[in-house]
C-alpha cells in the first residue's frame, strides 16, 4: 500500500518489534516512532494528516484509544483527520498479560465518537480489506485487530464493503452476528448447531460503525432470533449497536448477546483459557445458542 | 512599512473587539484575551507568512492557538487581517453562530486547528512541523500556549519530542500571565524554573516582555535561536493587560464587563495608546 500511495505514513507508539522493520527500511521518511506517549502520538498524527498525510497510527491494547480518547475526539474526529488507529489484541488476545491489556470497552468508547469508522476484522482477509479501505476512505478509523495468526475464514473471492456485513453461513432459525476474531468460533458453532437441526445464519459484522442496519433488519424478518457475538464488554459494543437497530424495528424476535459479561475477572490465563471462562469458545457458543433456541421455541409456543 | 505603531493599532483593535464580544455574549476569558493581544498583533501583522486571500496556500506558515479559550482575541485578529468579515465578530457565542467560545475552525478561513481542551496544540504543531521537515517545505509552525496548559503531561510529551526530531521550524510561545483558572500559577502548580525546563528539554529559549511589540517582533524574527532546535519564547504578560481594573485579577478569567465597565475599559484603552 505504501508503494502505491505516497501519502501513507506510519506512526507507532514504541511497538512493532519484529514486523515494522521492513517498512522502516523501505520508507524511513514515512515512519515515526513517537515513543511511549500516546496523547502526543494522536496529536502528531493529526498534524501530519492536516498537512496531507494518510496516517496509520499503531499501538497495542487500549493504549492508542482509551489512553488518549480526548485527543481522538478533538484532534481526529472533530477535524475529520485522515488518521487510522490500529490496535492489536482486540478483546482478550493478550490473555495472561492481565486486565490492563484486555480490550473490553474500546469499541464502546470509539463508537460514541462522531465521524469515527470502526472495523474489527474477523480474519486476515478482512484485516487486509480494512487496511486498504481505510487508506482510500477519508476520515478517522479505528481498526481493531485480533491477536494475529488468526484462521482464514473467507475465501479470497469474498466481496467486502465498509458498512456491509458478509453472510458466511446461510440459515433461517437464528442469525449469529459476529465481529472481530470470534468469527472462526461463530462459524464452527453454527456448523455444530446445524448437526443439531438448528439452522444458523452467520453474519460477519466487520464494520461495527456504521452498523449494517439493513442486514440486521433483514435477519429480524427472515430468522426467528438474533444473537450478537463479540470479545468486548456488555455495554456499548456490537450488542448495543445491534440492539439499537432492533429497538426501532417492527420485527424484533428474540435477542441474545454473547460477550465478555464480566471484564475485570481476577483470574488470568491464556487467550483460550479466558475464552473458556467467558463462554466464548466454539463449544460454549454452541451450547449457549442451543439452550437459547430451545427457550425461544418454548416461549414462542406459549 | 509595518512597524510598532501598526502593531499597537492592531493590538488595540483586538482588545476593543474582545471586550465588546465577551460583553455582548456575557462570556468568559477576557483576561486571557487581553494578555495575548500584543502577541497576536505582532504574530499576524509582522511574522506569519500567510495570505488572507489564499488561506490554504500550501507553504503558508501555520499558527495554532493552543490556549483556545482566548478565541475572541483570535477571531478578532483574523477578522482585522481580512480572513473573514468583521461583522461576523458580533455573532460571537450567539445562538446559531460559527464563532464558538473556544476556537472552532469549521468553515472559518485562516483557522488551522480547533482547540479548547488544553495540552493539544503543541502535539499537533509537532506533527505539522515534522511534515514540513520531511518534505523540505519552507513553512514554520507557531503555537501559542497558556501557562496553565503547561500543567498537562501531553504538553511535555510534545516538548520532549520536538528537539529530538530537530524541529527548528517550530516556535512555541507561552503567554505567561501567571494566573491559571483557579489561582496564581505559583500557588496552583509552580512552573519555575520555567525557562530552564524548556532548555533542559533541548529548546532554544528566550524570555521577553510579552507586551513590548519591539521585543516580540525581534524575538520572533530571530528564530530559530539555535540550529536544529525548536524555539520557545516565554512571554511575560499580565492577565487583563490594558484595563487597570482587570489587570492581574483572577475574576476576569470568568467575568465579562457590564455596560459601565465596558465603557470605562474602552476609555482607558484609548488613553493608553
Amino acid at each position: 500500500m505504501a508503494r502505491d500511495d505516497e501519502r501513507l505514513f506510519l506512526v507507532v507508539g514504541d511497538v512493532g518489534y519484529g514486523f515494522v522493520e521492513p517498512f522502516i527500511r523501505e520508507f524511513p521518511e514515512r515512519y515515526l516512532n513517537v515513543g511511549v506517549a500516546e496523547q502526543n502520538m494522536i496529536g502528531i498524527s493529526s498534524g501530519l494528516s492536516l498537512c496531507g498525510r494518510v496516517v496509520f497510527c499503531y499501538s497495542i491494547c487500549n493504549f492508542p484509544t482509551l489512553r488518549c480518547v480526548e485527543q481522538i475526539r478533538n484532534d481526529l474526529c472533530y477535524h475529520d483527520s485522515d488518521v487510522k488507529i490500529v490496535s492489536t489484541g482486540g478483546g482478550l488476545g493478550y490473555g495472561a498479560l492481565g486486565f490492563t491489556h484486555h480490550l473490553t470497552e474500546d469499541i464502546a468508547m470509539m463508537r460514541a465518537l462522531p465521524n469515527m469508522t470502526i472495523i474489527a476484522p474477523g480474519d486476515p482477509i478482512e484485516a487486509a480489506f480494512a487496511a486498504r479501505s481505510a487508506c482510500l476512505t477519508r476520515g478517522p478509523f479505528y481498526i481493531r485487530l485480533a491477536r494475529g495468526g488468526d484462521e482464514v475464514v473467507h475465501s479470497s473471492s469474498v466481496h467486502l464493503r465498509i458498512g456491509k456485513a458478509v453472510t458466511v453461513r446461510e440459515g433461517d432459525d437464528i442469525t449469529l452476528i459476529s465481529t472481530g476474531g470470534l468469527l472462526r468460533n461463530a462459524v464452527h458453532a453454527a456448523d455444530l448447531l446445524k448437526n443439531d437441526g438448528i439452522s444458523v445464519r452467520v453474519l460477519s459484522m466487520h464494520t461495527v460503525k456504521p452498523i449494517d442496519a439493513d442486514s440486521i433488519l433483514l435477519a429480524a424478518r427472515e430468522t426467528k432470533a438474533i444473537v450478537s457475538l463479540e470479545e468486548h464488554g456488555p455495554i456499548g459494543g456490537l450488542s448495543s449497536a445491534v440492539a439499537e437497530v432492533l429497538a426501532a424495528a417492527k420485527e424484533r424476535g428474540f435477542f441474545l448477546r454473547v460477550c465478555v459479561e464480566r471484564p475485570f475477572l481476577k483470574e488470568v490465563g491464556s487467550h483460550e483459557y479466558l475464552q473458556r471462562v467467558h463462554g466464548l469458545t466454539t463449544e460454549a457458543i454452541h451450547a449457549r445458542l442451543g439452550q437459547f433456541w430451545s427457550e425461544a421455541v418454548t416461549r414462542h409456543e406459549q | 512599512m509595518i512597524g510598532p505603531d501598526e502593531y499597537r493599532r492592531l493590538a488595540l483593535a483586538i482588545r476593543r473587539h474582545a471586550l465588546h464580544m465577551t460583553h455582548s455574549s456575557n462570556s468568559s476569558h477576557i483576561g486571557s484575551c487581553l494578555s495575548a493581544a500584543d502577541l497576536l498583533a505582532v504574530i499576524y501583522n509582522g511574522i506569519l507568512r500567510v495570505d488572507a486571500r489564499n488561506p490554504d496556500w500550501p507553504n503558508r506558515d501555520r499558527f495554532i492557538l493552543s490556549k483556545g479559550h482566548a478565541a475572541a482575541a483570535y477571531y478578532a485578529v483574523l477578522a482585522e487581517c481580512g480572513f473573514f468579515s468583521k461583522d461576523l465578530l458580533h455573532s460571537f457565542c450567539q445562538d446559531g453562530s460559527r464563532l464558538a467560545g473556544h476556537v472552532s475552525r469549521h468553515e472559518l478561513p485562516g483557522i488551522e486547528v480547533s482547540t479548547g481542551s488544553l495540552g493539544h496544540g503543541l502535539s499537533i504543531a509537532c506533527g505539522m512541523a515534522l511534515a514540513g521537515k520531511r518534505e523540505n517545505r519552507p513553512y514554520r509552525v507557531f503555537v501559542l500556549l497558556s501557562d496553565g496548559e503547561c500543567d498537562e503531561g501531553s504538553t511535555w510529551e510534545a516538548a520532549l519530542f520536538a528537539p529530538h526530531h530537530k524541529l527548528s521550524n517550530l516556535v512555541a510561545i507561552v503567554d505567561y500571565n501567571k494566573i491559571q483558572s483557579f489561582g496564581f500559577v505559583k500557588e496552583v502548580l509552580d512552573l519555575e524554573p520555567f525557562a530552564d525546563k524548556w532548555r533542559a528539554f533541548g529548546w532554544g529559549v528566550r524570555e521577553i516582555d510579552g507586551h513590548d511589540v519591539d521585543q516580540i517582533y525581534q524575538a520572533l524574527s530571530d528564530v530559530p535561536y539555535e540550529t536544529q532546535r525548536p524555539t520557545c519564547v516565554i512571554a511575560h504578560t499580565i492577565k487583563g493587560k490594558g484595563v487597570s481594573f482587570m489587570e492581574n485579577q483572577l475574576a476576569w478569567h470568568y467575568k465579562s464587563a457590564n455596560a459601565e465597565e465596558l465603557e470605562r475599559a474602552l476609555q482607558e484603552l484609548e488613553l493608553r495608546v
